[in-house]
């Protein structure tokens, strides 16, 4: 689809009433793709999404828009192979452009540690549905001709897992296509409004108290990002989540094609470019927790000097922005999704630096645990009893920013 | 980048220390194995200001005692428990 030729999104937002069968915070592409299989998918259309800006503001307009399921835990391959998969067919689902452009990802290797880990992914990933292959050194030079194999004498690239349906969309667009689709459904998005507490009342939930007065819901789903924390503790619901901030940059246009997506969980550091054509770069998360969305120079410096070792082509192009997003981190770098053990508070969290990807199957999910009253198989190991009955799902090398 | 002022070396970036989070399990949690969890696992995650702990690794290698705004990075105070000498710099 053309974006130049599509008609225009329709987004027509609605002033909050005061009850609704269904209460999401958080106007993120979770809390939005919710909404619309909620009226998709289950015919459920009293629902209000709340969220304190615009939509699309936080982490859904702020990561580096990669879509992949080269993970390393069964239950995150399945999971994010079924997001990929949605994603996939999303454009023809809600009738719009996302821009989604499949375009390989390479999972470098730069010791024998990582040569080890990026086999174990590829078994891992083929044995769960999920296409990822080991490529040789000649092969990965062939996929993303700039990378300097040498990495500049410090960082040799010995070899890497190859995922070919790795991807990228538009974020905003993304984010449109939820919210207009469950709108023209019947679901009230609000914009601009502050919600500061959920109401209980003994162990369940029964609305959430705005800056806009009170609205009941027998359902409240926490989809607030990093912010999630302070929320579910009005209803003294502690959460496993720390928030740090994540920063990335884009530099100016780079007249060459780079087709690929390339990482380095070793040297934490991942480069894309953008439709526009600018190189997109990410890395690590600041180490203190902080809900601080100030970039700073310290991080520019320390990734330029990375992404010149593996990219040397970039040392002539320049920084033309650079912003930050603060993430819901899960201690063992998996996502935390379901029942909070209140009645009728259910949380999609945990989404750390790896939300985007996740956006339609997680909306998918959480909406038929709304709808149902039951967790779906494919999220039932993301529960949050999974840290007391010791069955974590560690993943910290496939998060790419730790 | 934050940067903390450290009662011994002045002020430096955050590069140089390690952090040190001090654990705060509720009051209400009584049962051990509850706690024990709790202190594991969860968080306060606390949007406003927090005490902490700094481990000056590339510095003097001392730890101090920071309060912090960790919704601007704002740092409020700096203690250094080791000669409990409290410094009068705040940002």
């Amino acid at each position: 689809m053309n974006e130049f030729v599509e008609r225009r999104v329709k987004l027509r937002f609605a002033e909050p009433r005061r009850a609704y069968d269904v209460v999401i915070v958080g106007g993120g592409g979770h809390g939005l793709a919710t909404a619309y299989y909620l009226a998709t998918r289950h015919g459920l259309t009293n629902v209000a999404v709340l969220e304190r800006g615009y939509i699309g503001a936080g982490n859904s307009g702020r990561n580096t828009t990669v879509i992949r399921a080269n993970y390393g835990v069964p239950a995150t391959v399945r999971f994010y192979q079924h997001s990929l998969e949605l994603y996939q067919r999303l454009e023809a689902e809600t009738d719009r452009s996302i821009m989604h452009q499949k375009k390989g990802l390479l999972w470098l290797a730069h010791t024998e540690m990582g040569l080890r880990a990026e086999h174990a992914r590829a078994r891992i990933n083929t044995a769960c549905g999920s296409e990822t292959v080991f490529v040789e050194p000649d092969e990965i030079k062939k996929i993303c001709p700039q990378l300097d194999l040498a990495g500049a004498g410090r960082y040799p690239i010995l070899g890497a897992s190859y995922h070919p349906h790795g991807a990228t969309a538009r974020h905003d667009r993304v984010v449109w296509a939820y919210a207009e689709g469950a709108m023209n459904r019947g679901v009230d998005v609000v914009q601009r409004i502050a919600v500061n507490r959920i109401r209980t009342s003994g162990d369940r939930v029964v609305g959430v108290d705005t800056d806009q007065g009170p609205i009941d819901a027998p359902i409240v789903l926490s989809a607030a990002g990093g912010h999630v924390s302070s929320l579910c503790s009005t209803a003294g619901v502690r959460l496993p989540i720390r928030t740090h901030p994540l920063q990335a940059f884009v530099t100016n246009h780079y007249q060459g094609n780079f087709d690929a997506i390339v990482a380095s969980t070793e040297l934490l550091f991942y480069a894309s470019q953008t439709a526009r054509g600018e190189m997109l770069i990410g890395a690590e998360i600041d180490r203190q927790p902080s809900y601080s969305y100030r970039s700073s120079f310290d991080f520019l410096a320390s990734c330029s000097g990375r992404a010149l070792a593996l990219l040397p082509f970039m040392a002539n192009l320049r920084i033309l922005r650079q912003w930050t997003g603060v993430c819901d981190m899960s201690p063992d770098y998996t996502p935390v999704m379901g029942k909070t053990g209140v009645e009728g508070l259910l949380v999609t969290t945990g989404w750390g630096t790896w939300g985007f990807k996740a956006i339609p199957a997680g909306g998918e999910a959480m909406a038929e645990l709304v709808a149902t009253g039951v967790t779906p198989d494919l999220i039932a190991p993301f529960a949050i009893d999974r840290f007391a009955s010791d069955r974590t799902l560690a993943d910290r090398g496939s998060s790419g920013t730790h | 980048m934050l940067r903390l002022p450290c009662p011994h070396c002045g002020e430096r970036g955050v590069v140089e220390f390690r952090y040190g989070e001090i654990p705060t399990v509720p009051e209400h949690l009584v049962d051990p194995a509850a706690r024990d969890l709790d202190r594991a696992f969860m968080r306060t995650n606390t949007e406003g200001i927090v005490i902490e702990r700094w481990f000056h690794e590339a510095g003097c290698r001392r730890w101090i005692t920071v309060r912090r705004d960790t919704r601007t990075d704002q740092v409020l105070e700096v203690v250094s428990r080791s000669s409990g000498q409290q410094s009068d710099r705040t940002a």
